[in-house]
């Protein structure tokens, strides 16, 4: 069923019968040719692209709980492709193509809105900063903008260009950044591949892999056995959890990232405003919330809940730079497990498991990196190549040196 | 977080920061035939496990020791703080 505006039309007319479930509820089958483990936005992307892009057939996408149930469901919805370094700008930039296509090629309303981001600068070094990375983003296709103080004052007049510490100096604008409803994409996603013939089967929790001489045949799960010729991991935040079952250790630890959202209030915030030395940063949602975050709370949690040390500063930060926050009451705020991996950049790789593949290691940054995610993935799965934006994106970086490290933080997943 | 620290009793979490897995007291030895592989697991690689996790705090904000603490990552329970020196000395570091 295509959805239309006449659809629209006709449906309420006819007192909205007519609309049918957007994917099929399965059981699971004794064999597929691929089973992607992680119902949530990249395991969705990945079989749908699987399936429509590179036309295979006999998917499976096997989730533990409901579709759409983690870190797709607990972002702060922002898209961008702001990236200095050469294996990972390519590949962002590829993904907000992806973005500006999302809701033809799905036939989906997932609201994507290029409302456009700033990273606001304070200091002469960060300019610079800014400058070199605005000319990397440029070299790659994508489009930034310089910005001064006085044209920041004009977009935001509420900012705090004065604020002692980290007065506004200027800003990075990209304007094809933006916000997308973060549910919408896992549910287009999903309709899009169940309408190609992908089975989601829900509440399947794998609970091992079936392997064998050091090749791997398929998982157990919780539904009964599942074989496979290729089997997908792609659950970004328990990927430690997910590998240690198949006696892999990771280049990762998992931390806990809070985020929140204000009481609904009426526009005033048109676009996505980044604070990056204050750590904080915000939009407003299409509800009218204010949702904004900032750091990791910094050691290694399952738990997806966060700390009080963090709400404060996150909260002080944004009372530096946006002092009429203090005004809203805080609604919401809740926490996701990040996957961090040692550079800040993710994996898309084979395993030396013979087909087992992983797809993780999204730090904070997978949200609007899911469609090139899937699209590489599944370009992976079908040719057992890398897609050429995601050639960089290998376990055995680290061994060999080549760490896509944006921040220069070196080994230290906490600082990422 | 409260941590329990052995000397200074309960102190915020926040007065610390944090390195990771308690085994990276273990640094490999530079002269074993493996030593690349072992430095690579080292720094790059852990176990990263859901549930109870040994790892270093640094009491960076008060008396600025070492400190090895047990915590269960799926909950943030804390059931053990040990000074990292005792640590590392009972299990044949710095002798």
């Amino acid at each position: 069923m295509r959805y239309s505006a006449l659809k629209v039309m006709k449906e309420a007319l006819t007192g909205h019968t007519g609309w049918k479930p957007a994917w099929r509820d399965v059981d699971p089958q004794p064999a597929y040719d691929y089973v992607i483990i992680g119902g949530g936005g990249h395991g969705l992307a990945t079989a749908y692209y699987l399936a429509k892009v590179f036309k295979q057939s006999r998917i499976a996408v096997v989730e533990k709980s409901w579709i759409g149930g983690g870190n797709v469901g607990r972002n702060t919805t922002i898209i961008r492709s702001n990236y200095l370094l050469d294996g990972n700008e390519p590949f962002y930039e590829f993904s907000l193509r992806l973005w500006e296509g999302l809701e033809q090629d799905l036939n989906y309303n997932a609201m994507v809105s290029q409302r456009g981001i700033l990273n606001l600068i304070h200091t002469d070094a960060q300019r610079d900063a800014f400058i070199r990375r605005g000319n990397a983003m440029i070299l790659n296709g994508a489009d930034a903008d310089l910005l001064t103080t006085a044209q920041i004052k004009d977009m935001y007049p509420f900012l705090n260009t004065d604020n002692a510490r980290f007065p506004i100096k200027g800003g990075l604008a990209q304007r094809r950044g933006g916000t997308v409803r973060h549910d919408a994409v896992a549910w287009g996603y999903a309709r899009g591949a169940d309408l190609c013939g992908v089975d989601i089967i829900q509440n399947c929790e794998v609970t091992g892999f079936l392997i064998e001489d050091g090749i791997c045949h398929g998982v157990e799960t919780t539904r009964g056995t599942i074989k496979a010729n290729k089997v997908a991991a792609c659950v970004a935040g328990s990927s430690g959890r997910l590998m240690a079952k198949a006696g892999m250790r990771l280049p990762i630890e998992s931390h806990v990232l809070q985020a929140f959202v204000s009481e609904g209030l009426k526009p005033l915030l048109p676009g996505v405003i980044t604070f990056g030395a204050g750590h904080f940063y915000c939009s407003q949602s299409d509800k009218g919330g204010l949702v904004f975050g900032g750091d990791i709370d910094g050691y290694n949690s399952y738990a997806q809940r966060g700390n009080l040390p963090v709400v404060e500063d996150v909260c002080e930060g944004g009372m530096a730079i946006f002092p009429m926050l203090g005004r809203a009451r805080l609604l919401r705020m809740w926490g996701g497990i990040m996957d961090m991996s040692m550079d800040g950049s993710p994996i898309i790789d084979r395993t030396h498991i013979d087909g087992l593949y992983f797809n993780g290691g999204w730090c904070y940054g997978g949200f609007k990196a899911t469609p090139a995610s899937g699209y590489s993935y599944a370009h992976l799965l079908a040719t057992d190549t890398p897609h050429k934006t995601a050639t960089a994106y290998r376990f055995d970086r680290f061994e060999k040196g080549r760490m896509i490290d944006e921040k220069g933080m070196g080994n230290q997943p906490n600082l990422h | 977080m409260i941590i329990n620290h052995p000397l200074l009793g309960p102190r915020d979490s926040a007065e610390f920061t944090y390195l990771g897995d308690a085994s990276l007291i273990h640094r490999p030895d530079w002269q074993d035939d493996d030593a690349l592989k072992n430095f690579t697991n080292y720094g790059y690689v852990r176990d990263n496990p859901a549930g109870l996790h040994r790892e270093l705090w640094f009491h960076e904000g008060g008396d600025r020791s070492w400190l090895v603490v047990t915590r269960d990552t799926t909950t943030h329970e804390i059931t053990a703080v040990e000074l990292a020196r005792d640590v590392a000395r009972a299990e044949g570091r710095s002798k």
